[in-house]
């Protein structure tokens, strides 16, 4: 799941709510269409969050895991 | 995507703790890509001020856990049988217990007061101060952020019948 090809990064490990929402966000809204972000995060609460985030915005959360306590999404801007 | 939601916030307490949801809420929900508006009121004006002065007051909140934010993490989560009533009316303390409060959300990754309002005011988040209470504690535009607006409750009222969430906080 890991191998998803992405254009842009982005390391929100350590930070916690609602940080990686709001990074997450700003990020994606300078990205293009059609555009794949990596985001990693170590807050449990971000599998949840990024999910309604990702239904709210209309943006695809393409794929997340979980290992060693990083959890990694994959955000396809719409 | 639905058409866009509106939120409308009342923040009316000044401490550094309650200081934190309307922020909270109102940048997540500018990143859902909701419209905000809050109706800042009361002590709550004073997170509009430049330098926001925000502390905690032990004295009235009981349930507040005193934890050190340094140390072994046994020290760490080590619940100090602190009386807050009690330690709350020691000089000191409750400028000891902001700091305290502080260093433990700087060290748990959580944004600082200021950083939540300034991303709020990046996203079209709207702020608008009291006027009357503005008036009450003297309070001029001019020691405000810059983008507040101002107006009563009327201006709020217009706002929150159009809007999906109203939340008092």
């Amino acid at each position: 799941m890991n191998d998803t090809t992405y254009d842009q990064e982005l390391d929100c490990k350590g930070m916690n709510c609602p940080l990686p929402i709001l990074k997450t966000k700003k990020q994606v809204d300078a990205m293009d269409v059609g555009q794949v972000l990596k985001m990693e995060a170590t807050d449990p609460g971000s599998i949840n969050d990024m999910n309604a985030w990702s239904r709210r915005t209309g943006n695809e959360l393409l794929s997340h895991n979980v290992e060693d306590g990083i959890y990694t999404f994959f955000i396809k801007k719409s | 995507m639905s058409e866009q939601k509106k939120m409308a916030l009342i923040a009316s307490q000044g401490t550094l703790d309650w200081a934190y949801p309307p922020f909270i809420l109102a940048s997540t929900a500018a990143a859902l890509d909701m419209e905000v508006q809050i109706f800042f009121t009361f002590y709550g004006l004073t997170l509009l001020k430049k330098d926001i002065k925000a502390k905690v007051a032990p004295a009235t909140n009981p349930a507040m856990p005193m934890k050190m934010p340094f140390g072994p993490k046994g020290f760490q989560d080590f619940e100090w049988p602190m009386p807050n009533v009690l330690m709350g009316n020691m000089p000191g303390f409750e400028s000891m217990a902001t700091g305290l409060m502080k260093q433990t959300f700087k060290n748990k990754g959580v944004a600082s007061i200021e950083e939540l309002r300034d991303m709020c005011l990046e996203s079209g988040v709207k702020f608008i101060g009291c006027q009357m209470t503005m008036d009450v504690f003297g309070f001029q535009k001019e020691e405000f952020i810059d983008g507040v607006d101002v107006g009563g409750a009327a201006t709020f009222l217009e706002y929150a019948a159009d809007a999906d969430i109203q939340l008092f906080v």
